[in-house]
């Protein structure tokens, strides 16, 4: 069973909409002994970086995620979801869940750059692995934020994407992979995406 | 580097779509999920739709359109008309879109903007605005509501700032002058906005060919454009607009 944590950060709605469109056997809960008991993990949201993470803490998910990810079973972020995978979130200056070296840092202003980065751009797959598996690089995805993560190792980076500066828009760390932008939204590419999350 | 939008817009009474023939496939026309999957699978970036129920009662309908709509694309997609509280707002999102838009009732009570966003957060409040060339306005552009019939004592440029500054996260700017000309969109408007505002600007209105979506992208600014009857009338197909922008050097979503 697929697990979709619902720390009330956002409207999972379409998160859940494209999980049973795929044909997913998954539950949506925000009961840390569920998440734990998970076969995979989707960490989803939108939203602001310390509020998701109060959220996570007042309902105990945050020890919750951390006993998952050390399990080694599956887990995917997404958006905020990507964010809290690290150390800090400059958002407020917000400690996160650190399972990932790094920090998450605003867009810069620049002249004619809109912030948020919000719209559609294009993922460079730049090491791969199965979570883009059939997805072509260079492929379009659906990104609404203003944050973005900057890891301190390279190691963990797998998409990349050009606004004004090129960014980390994927990551995948042993038994962790998390996405900027949002697969639920992004058409057939985005749904590959998902797809290949489920049959892990 | 963010791509141009190309969103299909969509007009709904009663629960069904009022524009729209000579569809392909035994696409039922009149029926705006099916429409919404015809578009999504064409490779339409995102969908509009506007409720222009005229009776509050049948509104309810519209919550049901967008949770079937909801199930079978996965786009992004907003929903306006008839959006007067922060009540409303949650309903539609709840039931799966991923913006609302207010116009008129945001005129009335700009503070549906501030509540809405703090609440939803910015990315899910659209301002639709509606301006026609005046030349008494400081910007040359008046701010219109009730489906344009109304005049306001808003300035466009005035009214665009100000919704930006309340927490609005996009303006879907949509020209009275050139609304159904099928001559191009208002390109000075468009631009004026468009570089006054440091949120996305959506074009609407006087699309008839996709030149015109060009213009609107380069000489306009614009971030998005809005057709509506040149695809609902089978004139062009999504992908041919595309391509079309893709050949002149317009970053446009290609892989669907």
């Amino acid at each position: 069973m697929i697990v979709v944590v619902d720390y009330k950060a956002g409207n999972l709605k379409s998160v859940e909409t494209a999980m049973q469109y795929l044909g997913a056997d998954f539950t949506i809960t925000d009961r840390p002994e569920e998440v734990v008991k998970a076969d995979k993990l989707i960490v989803p949201g939108v939203g602001e970086a310390r509020a998701a993470m109060e959220n996570l803490k007042s309902r105990g998910l945050d020890s919750a995620l951390e006993d998952f990810f050390d399990s080694g079973k599956f887990l995917l972020g997404i958006c905020i979801g990507i964010q809290l995978f690290f150390e800090r979130s400059e958002e407020r200056d917000t400690e996160c869940l650190g399972f990932l070296k790094g920090k998450v840092v605003r867009f810069p202003e620049m002249e004619g750059l809109k912030v948020p980065h919000m719209g559609w751009n294009q993922v460079e797959i730049v090491r791969d692995t199965h979570l883009t598996r059939g997805i072509e690089s260079g492929s379009s995805f659906y990104f609404v934020h203003s944050y973005y993560p900057l890891p301190e190792d390279e190691k963990y980076i797998i998409g990349e994407t050009d606004y004004g500066i090129r960014f980390t828009s994927a990551v995948q760390w042993e038994n962790l992979f998390a996405v900027q932008f949002h697969p639920e939204k992004s058409g057939r590419s985005g749904l590959k995406l998902l797809s290949n999350f489920v049959s892990m | 580097m963010l791509e141009k939008r190309v969103i299909v817009c969509l007009d709904v009474r009663d629960g069904r779509t009022t524009k729209g023939i000579r569809f392909k496939d035994n696409i039922d026309v009149g029926d705006p999920v099916e429409m919404a999957r015809f578009y999504y699978e064409e490779g339409a970036d995102e969908l509009v739709f506007y409720d222009i129920t005229a009776s509050a009662e049948k509104r309810k309908i519209m919550i049901d359109v967008v949770r079937k709509v909801a199930e079978v694309i996965f786009i992004p997609f907003s929903v306006g008309g008839g959006i007067g509280s922060v009540s409303d707002m949650r309903n539609v999102l709840l039931a799966g879109a991923e913006k609302v838009s207010v116009n008129s009732q945001a005129v009335r009570n700009p503070e549906i903007i501030e509540e809405g966003a703090s609440l939803f957060g910015s990315q899910c409040i659209v301002l639709g605005l509606d301006a026609a060339y005046d030349e008494t306005m400081p910007s040359g552009y008046r701010v219109y509501i009730d489906g344009g019939r109304t005049p306001t004592e808003l300035d466009a440029l005035e009214w665009s700032k100000r919704a930006e500054s309340l927490g609005a996260g996009e303006i879907v700017l949509n020209s009275i002058d050139a609304d159904g000309t099928k001559n191009g969109y208002e390109l000075n408007l468009t631009r004026l906005i468009s570089t006054s505002v440091h949120i996305p600007v959506v074009a609407s209105g006087g699309a008839g060919k996709p030149e015109h979506l060009y213009e609107v992208f380069t000489e306009g600014r614009a971030d998005a454009a809005l057709i509506a009857s040149m695809v609902h009338f089978n004139m062009y197909s999504i992908s041919e607009i595309k391509d079309f922008l893709n050949k002149r050097g317009i970053h446009v979503r290609m892989n669907g």
